[in-house]
């Protein structure tokens, strides 16, 4: 089955991203498509390569990319939720005249037809918010 | 996909049902949902929109933002219909455990009981919950 995932809620305050991993790497392992992950509300914060979480403790954000990196997953950010949050890779950080820029590796900004089109593309679209 | 799939255009047309639970303001999901149905609406899909809990109150007539230092984005909802969004769904228990009416809310919607409105999710290819 191909599944287009979307998380709604950021790291560690929420689990929705924890849910959303395991069901995500569980599907993968099982031999079903990922067509893409959408990460939309405070969900974009999980691609910030500045988060430390204490070393006995899961990161999130580079248990994604590790993920993303080992099927090849296209893992979106939306831009405007994005933009609200502080969360720009170096092209959104130029645009917007920042200093700097917090992109994971293997995440990438994009709209919200990202989205909808997953919604479309995919068998099940699985939304794991609060 | 579902037997209700219609092809058009060379492309698929879903039924798309957004779910809006929330108030407007005391979290950002009410506009950020909204956001979603406002750039869904060009893909053509077939929309609906329900609103049940407390995201009775996003449809709310004479909302006053003013010393709250919010964006009233209720009257974005009037718009909708410009984007052929048409199909708006009130769930008739949230609707009456908040005192409200149909003659409360800034567009007129269509009041289904819980049951109806379970009916309406489950004719749905995506659900996406707000």
């Amino acid at each position: 089955m191909k599944f287009g995932i979307m998380i709604n809620e950021g790291p560690y305050t929420h689990q929705a991203s924890d849910t959303a991993y395991h069901f995500t790497k569980a599907a993968l392992e099982k031999g079903h498509e990922i067509f893409r992950v959408f990460f939309y509300h405070d969900g974009v914060n999980n691609s910030t390569r500045l988060t430390t979480p204490p070393q006995d403790d899961r990161h999130i954000v580079n248990r994604w990319s590790a993920l993303a990196e080992k099927y090849k997953l296209d893992m979106v950010v939306c831009v405007a939720a994005a933009q609200r949050r502080g969360i720009a890779d170096a092209d959104e950080a130029k645009r917007n005249g920042k200093d700097a820029d917090n992109l994971a590796p293997t995440f990438r900004i994009s709209g919200l037809g990202q989205l909808i089109e997953a919604g479309i593309q995919s068998d099940r679209l699985v939304v794991f918010g609060d | 996909m579902s037997d209700d799939e219609m092809m058009q255009e060379g492309g698929t047309i879903k039924k798309f049902c957004y779910v809006n639970r929330k108030a407007p303001y005391g979290t950002v999901y009410a506009l950020e949902s909204l956001e979603v149905v406002l750039i869904g609406a060009a893909f053509e899909q077939d929309v609906s929109l329900i609103f049940m809990d407390d995201g009775i109150y996003q449809l709310k007539k004479n909302q006053d933002t003013s010393d709250s230092d919010m964006k009233n984005f209720s009257p974005t909802y009037r718009a909708l219909e410009m984007y052929d969004v048409e199909k708006l769904y009130v769930e008739k228990e949230s609707m009456e455990a908040r005192g409200l009416t149909e003659d409360d809310l800034v567009v007129p919607v269509e009041v289904k009981t819980s049951k109806e409105i379970s009916e309406l999710m489950d004719e749905q290819d995506v659900v996406l919950s707000f």
